[in-house]
């Protein structure tokens, strides 16, 4: 029986786990050094502000995986040797395979700051940062003030997080809004003023020099690089995006760049071995895509198509529309299409904004100057449908549908206040004055 | 930065000087419950009564409104009381002793021995004075206990407003839990018992088998002999069940009843918020659950219809609905929904179908020996009586009162509804077949994050079905709208739409290759 082994328990290898198993009879192993069982990483904040405990994260209870003969084998692989096909652990265990799934997900991206290796710092990726923080900032007693370096998605988490047990917060964003890389101006200003509100001491246009240590090796301060101001802290959260967690592929003989290349049937340079996930690169990036997509929902689908490939049916990985969804502490966000923000954003592309007065709901609509061709939508505080938006991205409708059926895609609970009508009516004088 | 901190854990003192408030109101309950003879117990109950209200606003809006809207669940699974620590099992201790006294062993309370209660004493008797002013009679231990029930229902209500004051939804729920709380199950009764002393109690929104003694030869009789309005109440009574319930249920989901209308649902969703993540959500609790409830179910269709047969005669002289006729109706009612659901939605039970049938099988063999082995006194060959007063301890009192409310602290909030309730069988094999409702999942948005399903009273998986982009269409769904609230990617939307549809398994979620998710969701 052929020996299908992945390295890996996220979301990515787990998927293509069960895939195999419905299509197949193959042994298959996963293995993962971080936990015994699958878990959602994006859960991990919830546990430390109490909403849930560790194992509510874990989406299968545990007789599943015996159930379904999914072998799990807790472990570090130090080297893989793809001549032989055989796994070396860090403990001196061996393991062959068939074939090999590189599912390894990320790591929190260090730039060589001074100080980043000391007690205290830390990244908010993997369960062992979670009891790393549960060690430093169990409380404002013993975490008088945290620092944030680097102003993405988990950098917001781990504010929020802290924030639940009142530690005191200073965010250090590199760019002159938040997340302005990604999301347009008025929303990314949105959720600065929304940060402010809950207290944060949002900088922004602020980078981190160093980080001082006290006497003992632990966390005493960071250094400003622009003023040179000492910030008091106990914990510094490092949550400067993520990069690849390849490190034990380095002498091996698998193609790497910043990820594993894969191609887009999500084979590498070695026959058997396959990536997928945040840890594959893409040779050339597909559409707008970039070529390492670290995203839970991505990850999904690569496990989801590679399970066909691996059973027989070669798969191009072709994924659909992009979507993505995230949560701004209160705000919630989604996004169908592309919206770009004021960085990359082509030329044909311009944008419809519309903010609601209280300050935590807004929509921009991309599209097309030429042809009006509606390109995408972020939504924040208000919930859209997937499946509306993926209809009208594949029947490349125009703005004007868009905004005039806008309602068909509400997605929010009963009995809430609806904005189509007022936004329809923006929209409409937008155009008028243009 | 000198700004308040929203504190997760500790609470301010504020809320220390409320808490205080709301324990010295209960401490006036307490010294009335060891005999303290207060001189003036109208005043005095009024004090006790308005230091827990207010005691309990003062503490939630500190809780609330000073921070943003949004969800607040911090630290729910730090804290004792609510993560099964040992306030936690204090409260479970003293709320299940009270229901024992108060079933039991009411005259610990103070209820008096004479038949107009003139002899009241301790808790009970500090209960007069309101008693007497809505009835013109002195309380019973249930008019003490439906008091504190409805202020419960009342203060944990603004509560959850205020928890929830970002979501409509939840808000219009609660007020209507509250208003029907107040209304059809505290005042109403009263009112109906001033203008016309001899009806039985009615709520009018307890819907057999929830309320399992209205058609009790008592209750009946209390109905038949009080004219055109018993008769009309009566009706109504059996409309309910019959006729009003299955509509609703087709259109919005049990939902209308277990979150926005009962008062067992409406003590869970206001009181017992704070508990609701400690349900189960096992595979092995759903099968417990799945076995439990469906035993009450079957329990009561036979005990009622047992109770009725009971008081009917043999001939049909006095009455044209004797035994025999009665019994062959009974009969030809279960099999008529048997035979059509087998018919029309046998795909859809699945594996489900045999549990179904063998329900079925064993009712109407229950019902046939009843009927051929029963005497004028006996069925099952134990006195007809006790076989009532059996359902009305176990079920009544000891496993929707005791377990399902005392054991809040240790089992969430919802246990009764979920193991017990046959009311709740009832509309959910409805929901199951025939309803529009449904948790919408929003294609391939769900990061498995698992809110949903811990937060779910009633211990669905939600989020089993959620990551794979599966509606969740689950006959023991109330329809309370956490899990959509709590969902940080907006996934979940309760709604009404189409029957079509409305169960959609999926292989591959929304989002992936066109071509894939064709070759595998069309199968």
């Amino acid at each position: 029986m052929e020996h299908i082994v992945i390295i890996g328990n996220g979301i990515s290898g787990v998927t293509l786990a069960r895939h195999i198993r419905k299509l197949s009879d193959k042994k298959i192993t996963i293995i993962s050094a971080e936990t015994e069982y699958f878990f959602s990483r994006t859960a991990l904040m919830y546990v430390y502000m109490g909403h849930m405990k560790f194992e509510h994260t874990q989406p299968y209870e545990n007789w599943f995986w015996q159930k379904n003969r999914i072998n799990l084998k807790k472990g570090y692989v130090k080297h893989v040797e793809t001549k032989s096909k055989t796994l070396q652990f860090a403990d001196g265990d061996i393991l062959q395979y068939d074939k090999l799934v590189i599912a390894t997900g990320s790591k929190p991206n260090k730039f060589g700051w001074p100080g980043q290796d000391l007690d205290g710092v830390m990244g908010m990726y993997h369960k062992q940062d979670l009891e790393n923080l549960e060690k430093h900032a169990p409380n404002n007693k013993v975490c008088e003030r945290a620092v944030i370096v680097g102003g993405g998605l988990i950098g917001i988490e781990l504010a929020e997080m802290l924030n639940s047990r009142s530690i005191p917060v200073t965010f250090l964003v590199r760019e002159s809004s938040f997340w302005n890389g990604v999301l347009p101006e008025g929303e990314s200003e949105m959720i600065n003023r929304h940060i402010r509100n809950h207290h944060i001491d949002l900088r922004l246009s602020t980078n981190l020099k160093e980080i001082k240590s006290d006497e003992n090796g632990k966390v005493k301060s960071v250094i400003i690089e622009e003023t040179g101001e000492e910030i008091a802290c106990n914990v510094v959260g490092l949550t400067a995006g993520v990069s690849p967690n390849i490190d034990f592929l380095k002498d091996s003989d698998i193609e790497t760049g910043r990820g594993v290349k894969v191609n887009r049937f999500l084979e590498t340079n070695i026959p058997d071995v396959y990536a997928i996930g945040d840890c594959a690169e893409q040779h050339e990036a597909i559409g707008n895509r970039r070529p390492i997509e670290a995203v839970w929902y991505t990850g999904r689908m690569m496990g989801e198509t590679l399970a066909q490939t691996i059973c027989g049916n070669r798969l191009k990985y072709n994924p659909g529309h992009w979507f993505n969804s995230a949560k701004f502490m209160d705000i919630e966000y989604q996004t169908y299409g592309w919206v770009f923000g004021s960085k990359g954003r082509p030329d044909n592309e311009v944008h419809f904004h519309w903010k609601h007065d209280d300050d935590t709901k807004c929509i921009t609509v991309a599209f097309d100057k030429n042809t009006n061709t509606f390109l995408g939508i972020n939504t924040f505080g208000i919930r859209m449908r997937h499946e509306v938006f993926d209809k009208w991205l594949t029947e490349k409708r125009d703005v004007d549908y868009v905004m005039k059926h806008l309602s068909i895609a509400n997605f929010d609970p009963e009995f809430y206040s609806r904005y189509e009508s007022e936004i329809l009516r923006a929209y409409t004088n937008q155009l008028q004055t243009v | 930065m000198s700004l308040a901190k929203p504190d997760a854990l500790d609470i301010t003192n504020k809320q220390k000087i409320a808490l205080a408030l709301g324990i010295i109101g209960l401490f006036i309950l307490a010294l009335a419950l060891f005999n303290t003879n207060f001189p003036n117990k109208g005043i005095f109950l009024s004090l006790s009564l308005g230091l827990i209200s207010v005691g309990t606003i003062f503490y939630s809006r500190e809780a609330y409104l000073n921070k943003l809207e949004g969800i607040k669940n911090d630290g729910q699974w730090f804290k004792s009381v609510s993560s099964r620590g040992v306030w936690g099992w204090t409260l479970g201790v003293v709320l299940t002793t009270f229901y024992i006294v108060l079933y039991f062993y009411p005259k610990y309370l103070g209820l008096g021995s004479a038949k107009d209660l003139s002899d009241n004493s301790g808790l009970i008797s500090l209960f007069d004075p309101l008693s007497q002013l809505l009835s013109g009679r002195n309380a019973s231990q249930w008019f003490v206990y439906g008091t504190l029930y409805t202020i419960a229902i009342l203060a944990f209500g603004y509560k959850f407003i205020l928890k929830y004051r970002h979501n409509r939804y939840q808000q219009i729920r609660t007020i209507s839990v509250m208003f029907f709380q107040l209304g059809f199950a505290f005042l109403i009764p009263e009112f109906m018992y001033v203008m016309n002393n001899d009806l039985p109690y009615y709520d009018l929104k307890s819907v057999w088998p929830l309320n399992y003694y209205i058609f009790d030869e008592w209750s009946v009789k209390g109905f038949l002999s009080n004219g055109n309005i018993g008769l009309a109440l009566i009706v109504f009574g059996i409309l309910s069940i019959f006729v009003i319930t299955p509509i609703l249920t087709y259109k919005f989901g049990k939902r209308w009843y277990c979150s926005w209308v009962c008062g067992c649902g409406g003590l869970a969703e206001t009181a017992g918020d704070s508990f609701r993540h400690l349900s189960s959500k096992k595979r092995s609790a759903w099968r417990i659950e799945r076995w439990l409830i469906h035993t009450v179910l079957v329990f009561s269709v036979v005990m009622t219809t047992a109770m009725v047969y009971t008081y009917l005669g043999y001939k049909s002289n006095d009455f044209w609905l004797t035994r025999g006729v009665f019994i062959s109706l009974v009969i030809a009612f279960l099999t008529i929904i048997f035979v059509g659901v087998m018919y029309f939605k046998r795909q859809e039970l699945g594996k489900d179908a045999k549990y179904g049938a063998m329900g079925f099988f064993v009712t109407i063999a229950l019902l046939l020996i009843m009927h051929f082995t029963g005497t004028t006194e006996q069925l099952f060959f134990v006195k007809a009586s006790s076989l009532r007063s059996t359902y009305g301890i176990y079920i009544g009192s000891i496993f929707s009162g005791v377990i399902g409310t005392g054991f809040y602290p240790i089992l969430g909030s919802r246990a009764w509804c979920r193991f017990g309730c046959p009311m709740a069988a009832i509309l959910g094999f409805q929901q199951r077949l025939f309803s529009k409702f449904r948790i919408t999942t929003n294609g391939g948005q769900c990061i498995s994050c698992g809110n949903c399903s811990n937060s779910c009273e009633m211990g669905i998986d939600v989020r089993h079905y959620a990551q794979k982009g599966e509606n969740i269409v689950r006959s023991s769904c109330v329809g309370c709208g956490i899990c959509s609230a709590v969902c940080p990617r907006g996934v979940l939307k309760l709604e009404n739409d189409s029957m079509k549809g409305r169960i959609n398994p999926t292989e591959v979620l929304l989002g992936n290759d066109v071509d894939l998710m064709k070759l595998l969701n069309n199968k």
